[in-house]
């Protein structure tokens, strides 16, 4: 566009647009690729041709390859049945819990480079690495201060001063610790949903987790509870890496930084968040954030 | 692009298309001010020029009622990548006409003031033939958005410079009868204004090319040069 007042001139074929010339520009081509999108910052996870069976029989997952940036929100949207949960659950093995269901492919985590799918390893020791937040608030039949505790008990954390300070971290670290410093021995159901959903963040952040996996963690509260999680979670992800899964597309929108969208169990497109909602560059994406059939 | 009837919401549907056909509307009547401004410069029809005048506030109700659509679309729908990148072009594509009609008003005022001059012999055939470019560059501008079609888009984003070679013609022209009988100099001066409410029409009307391929393409063109655009655009 041309300004005013500079259009007095002598020869218009020879003058360049601003700008253009000035900073050597050229239009920065659009790469939704993951490599492109995490370029900047380290990986903390990575599914490696991740494919999934529930029985053993019905395929949830086909060959998802998905990097997780360190310190980064990482977005799962997709319409029901499109496996996301599933993916999401992948992360804390939690799909080990029944029979019969099946991983293959790898979940690699950094910097140890290990495979948290692998045979070896202690489904108990992935939880304590990577923790997960659900749905709806479940916090234990306990007291707020028991429900912080439990996990640091379990990981043979002992000594009273110890525990105290591990728990007022934890309730600071979840934004709760204001509201309920006074009355760390009322049971947690008690208080509000919000509250509780806090209260569940900050149980899994008590055993200083690499990586917090959230699984619709909004979906039963209310807009003003929704708003205080989702400015924990921007608050959260300068320590940890966070996977999340929403069906609230604007949420996604707001909070994170890259966002994967999946259908029928494939990953159909992974890049940055500003580009997914803007431009994404499949059709099938497209569809589904603009409220098209597809 | 992608279909704008293809929502599950059919009212969103009925929503897009509005704000979509608004335009036009809008598009129509700002090209219907340049013409008659023209006319009623190489006229000399005051009373026509004050009709553009007078109807230059319809054009400003246009834009003010568009806009708020798109205001209550942003708040409501929250529109996201194709629907999103057609509310913000035609957010930006209405200023544009708005500010094109500004320019016809100006075209009008000048046709006024000039009505009770002396006529020259050509009749103003350099600012007539440059009216006529623009105006021919604003419809083209309006029809490449109706189809949202790009190869149309940069091509009509090239007249403008030729456009700006016309205007610095008119200049050059103005300038010699000023040098050679200053008791031109008042006239001249008024051509000038008009020419140059003139060439900023084709400025406004490439800006609008632009927004077309915004909303197709996704890529953001504006302050780059014409060959970037069809390098990057159209692989030529």
């Amino acid at each position: 566009m041309v300004a005013e007042g500079e259009s007095m001139k002598s020869d218009t074929s020879t003058v360049a647009r601003p700008v253009a010339s000035a900073y050597n520009f050229s239009m920065p081509s659009i790469d939704t690729s993951a490599a492109a999108a995490i370029k900047t910052s380290s990986l903390k996870a990575q599914a490696r041709d991740l494919n999934f069976f529930y029985g053993g029989t019905v395929q949830a997952l086909k060959h998802i390859n998905l990097d997780l940036a360190e310190r980064r929100v990482t977005a799962l949207i997709g319409p029901s049945g499109c496996g996301k949960s599933t993916f999401l659950r992948c992360f804390n093995r939690m799909h080990d819990l029944y029979p019969n269901n099946r991983y293959e492919g790898e979940i690699l985590i950094h910097p140890d480079n290990v495979n948290i799918l692998g045979r070896g390893v202690d489904p108990i020791e992935v939880r304590m690495r990577i923790s997960m937040v659900f749905q709806k608030p479940n916090p234990f039949p306990k007291s707020i201060y028991e429900n912080v505790a439990y996990g640091l008990r379990v990981r043979g954390v002992k000594g009273r001063g110890r525990l105290d300070d591990k728990v007022e971290e934890a309730l600071r670290g979840a934004a709760l610790w204001e509201e309920v410093k006074d009355r760390l021995q009322d049971l947690a159901f008690n208080l509000s949903g919000g509250q509780q959903q806090r209260l569940c963040i900050a149980r899994a952040l008590a055993t200083d987790p690499e990586i917090l996996l959230f699984d619709e963690p909004t979906s039963a509260l209310d807009p003003i509870a929704t708003a205080s999680i989702e400015e924990l979670i921007h608050e959260l992800n300068k320590k940890v890496t966070i996977l999340i899964v929403t069906h609230n597309m604007q949420q996604a929108a707001r909070v994170s930084n890259y966002t994967a969208f999946m259908h029928l169990g494939e990953l159909v497109e992974f890049g940055d968040t500003n580009i997914i909602f803007t431009n994404p560059s499949k059709k099938q994406t497209e569809d589904y954030i603009t409220g098209r059939y597809g | 692009m992608e279909p704008l009837h293809t929502h599950i919401s059919r009212q969103y549907n009925t929503e897009l298309e509005d704000i979509r056909s608004k335009v036009l509307l809008m598009g129509g009547a700002v090209e219907q001010q340049i013409e008659q401004a023209l006319i009623a410069l190489t006229t000399g029809d005051t009373a026509l020029g004050e009709a553009v005048i007078m109807n230059d506030t319809k054009i400003n109700q246009l834009d003010v009622e568009i806009d708020e659509e798109c205001q209550h679309i942003i708040a409501r729908r929250q529109p996201t990548a194709s629907d999103l990148r057609l509310v913000m072009a035609v957010i930006k594509t209405i200023t544009d006409l708005e500010r094109i009609g500004d320019e016809a008003e100006k075209i009008a005022r000048m046709a006024v003031k000039l009505a009770s001059e002396e006529r020259p012999k050509n009749n103003y055939a350099e600012v007539q033939n440059l009216g006529n470019h623009v105006r021919e560059m604003v419809h083209d501008a309006l029809d490449a958005f109706a189809r949202m079609d790009i190869e149309a888009a940069v091509n009509t984003a090239h007249e403008d410079r030729k456009i700006d070679q016309k205007y610095d013609g008119v200049m050059r022209q103005m300038i010699t009868f000023m040098m050679e009988d200053p008791r031109t100099i008042t006239r001249a001066l008024n051509v000038i204004w008009t020419a140059r409410a003139i060439e900023r029409i084709g400025d406004h009307a490439r800006n609008i090319c632009e927004y077309i391929i915004y909303f197709v393409k996704g890529k953001d063109v504006r302050h780059t040069t014409l060959e970037q655009i069809e390098k990057e655009i159209l692989g030529r």
